[in-house]
């Protein structure tokens, strides 16, 4: 097993840094989703006084278990992308990811509250939603790059892009429940709604809440990470390129958040199935065959 | 510096307006007035409020569900009470059902009259009701110091928190609704 100082230091900055970028996106989010709405918007630096103010409110929690499952999610979260930007095992980190998603899950189902367990069992029906194409991700990427390990893709894997670009497609719609984005945020919003939609968060607050808002921005930047991926060969310029097409990615969830009405669970479920299928089977089909007549290396 | 008046959530309740006071606290969150400008929420949710808005006056039937409320709002938490039915029970005060203003029920920070309340004095009573949250904070900061500092002392009084005023807050008599001496009551 190989130990570079480069991992080193990006799971270290990840750690410092992480929540920074993703409370910063978040605000940018809603900034930009202010403009889309004609209002002026509140500042960038928002959620970060939102999680502030958690912080400063009384502590009210329904009972103890909870606050553990929502730490554990926080913590399992930061372990997941730690992970993922130390450059360890891709399939550590997604199940790292899914136990991270658990735990809320878990958090969520330990009150009576309805709104809280309708808000679980919408949670779970995402994670089924999403997960095939998360794992087809990593068979994908290592067909392409014969290994696992996120450090070594990063430094000299071909470019993934170019034989992966339907399963970068089915990413792109995933993500767009990864980030609690309309039509597909079932059980969780960043908007200011209520009851179903969110559901999930009904019993959590002041410090717990702010957790999972932390765990979120954690997220946002680690699921970012996993789509640069897709364009990392090693090269200076492709970085570039993978940043910036990661920037275009999370606007262009801002704007579909924007454009879309919110769907049934039902559709969620059946079109991330059909995408999955038909963009990322696709393409790990033919994958199959390119090597099967040995077009590709591997 | 305290975050809590830069992000204040709020809980919106009807209390039995007529709802010309809801739809001004609904034009609040309208491109027009845009109070997330101000990371003013609407959330649905008591326990991530930290600003109750009451509309209308309090009735019999929806005592209970708004001292639910505010028991499960966390503190810091400031309670608003909108047009003058929050106020004082305005137009209604003399029905049989109904009990009188917020203030009956639960306290109130401040006091928004006007019959609707228009939006910015809406706005303006939220800002105001900021300022209260922000010495609510301190007096809890004191009080959790006091109780650190010493176990030897009376436990110290709770600071008084000055309630801000928006408009009038003399004291009302409270007629009608249970006075069966009332006339036009009980009659015919
Ligand atoms: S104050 Fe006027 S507008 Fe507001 S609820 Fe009362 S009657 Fe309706």
């Amino acid at each position: 097993m190989e130990f570079s100082i480069f991992s080193v230091i990006s799971a270290v900055l990840y750690l410092l840094l992480g929540p920074f970028i993703g409370g910063l996106l978040a605000g940018i989010d809603r900034k930009i989703t202010a403009r889309m709405q004609g209002r002026f918007g509140p500042p960038i630096l928002q959620p970060f006084y939102d999680v502030g103010k958690l912080l400063e409110k009384e502590a009210v929690t329904v009972n103890k278990g909870q606050d553990f499952y929502v730490m554990a999610c926080l913590i399992f979260m930061i372990i997941t992308g730690t992970l993922f930007f130390f450059g360890e095992n891709l399939l550590l980190v997604i199940f790292m990811l899914t136990t991270s998603a658990l735990f809320l899950v878990i958090g969520a189902f330990s009150s009576a509250s309805p709104y809280s367990q309708i808000g679980a069992e919408r949670e779970l029906l995402q994670m089924m939603s999403y997960e095939p194409m998360v794992l087809l991700m990593a068979v994908g990427l290592y067909m392409v790059n014969g290994t696992f390990r996120v450090s070594e893709i990063v430094s000299h894997g071909p470019l993934s892009l170019k034989l992966l670009i339907g399963i970068f497609i089915g990413y792109l719609f995933i993500l767009t429940i990864k980030f609690r984005k309309s039509p597909f945020d079932l059980s969780l919003s960043h908007h200011a709604h209520q009851e179903l939609v969110a559901g999930l968060k009904t019993e959590f607050s002041g410090r717990t809440l702010a957790a999972l808002e932390v765990a979120h921005w954690y997220e946002n930047v680690f699921l970012l990470g996993f789509l640069f991926l897709f364009f990392a060969n090693g090269t200076w310029y492709m970085a570039v390129i993978g940043v910036v097409v990661c920037l275009i990615a999370y606007f262009l969830e801002i704007f579909i958040d924007n454009v879309y009405a919110r769907m049934k669970w039902q559709f969620t479920l059946k079109s991330s199935w059909l995408v999955t299928l038909v963009f990322g089977g696709v393409n790990v089909l033919m994958l199959y065959f390119l090597k099967a007549f040995s077009l590709i290396g591997n | 510096m305290s975050y809590i008046t830069k992000s204040p959530w709020v809980i919106h309740y009807d209390g039995s307006s007529c709802n010309g006071c809801d739809i001004e606290v609904l034009a609040c969150l309208t491109p027009m007035y845009d109070v997330e400008r101000f990371g003013i929420i609407n959330t649905g949710n008591p326990k991530h409020a930290d600003v109750f808005l009451v509309t209308g006056s309090i009735n019999e039937q929806n005592i209970s569900v708004v001292k639910q409320i505010y028991e499960q709002m966390p503190e810091p938490k400031v309670v608003v009470a909108i047009g003058i039915c929050a106020t004082s029970g305005g137009v209604f005060r003399e029905c049989y059902n109904i009990k009188g203003g917020v203030d009956t029920v639960i306290p109130v920070d401040v006091y928004v009259p006007g019959c609707a309340a228009r939006p910015e004095a809406i706005i303006d009573g939220v800002v105001k009701g900021l300022g209260v949250l922000a010495e609510k904070k301190a007096a809890m900061k004191e009080k959790a110091i006091a109780v650190l500092d010493t176990e030897a002392e009376a436990p110290a009084p709770e600071p008084p928190i000055e309630i801000q005023v928006y408009g009038s807050t003399e004291p009302r008599e409270h007629g009608g609704a249970h006075d069966a001496s009332t006339p036009g009551k009980g009659e015919a």
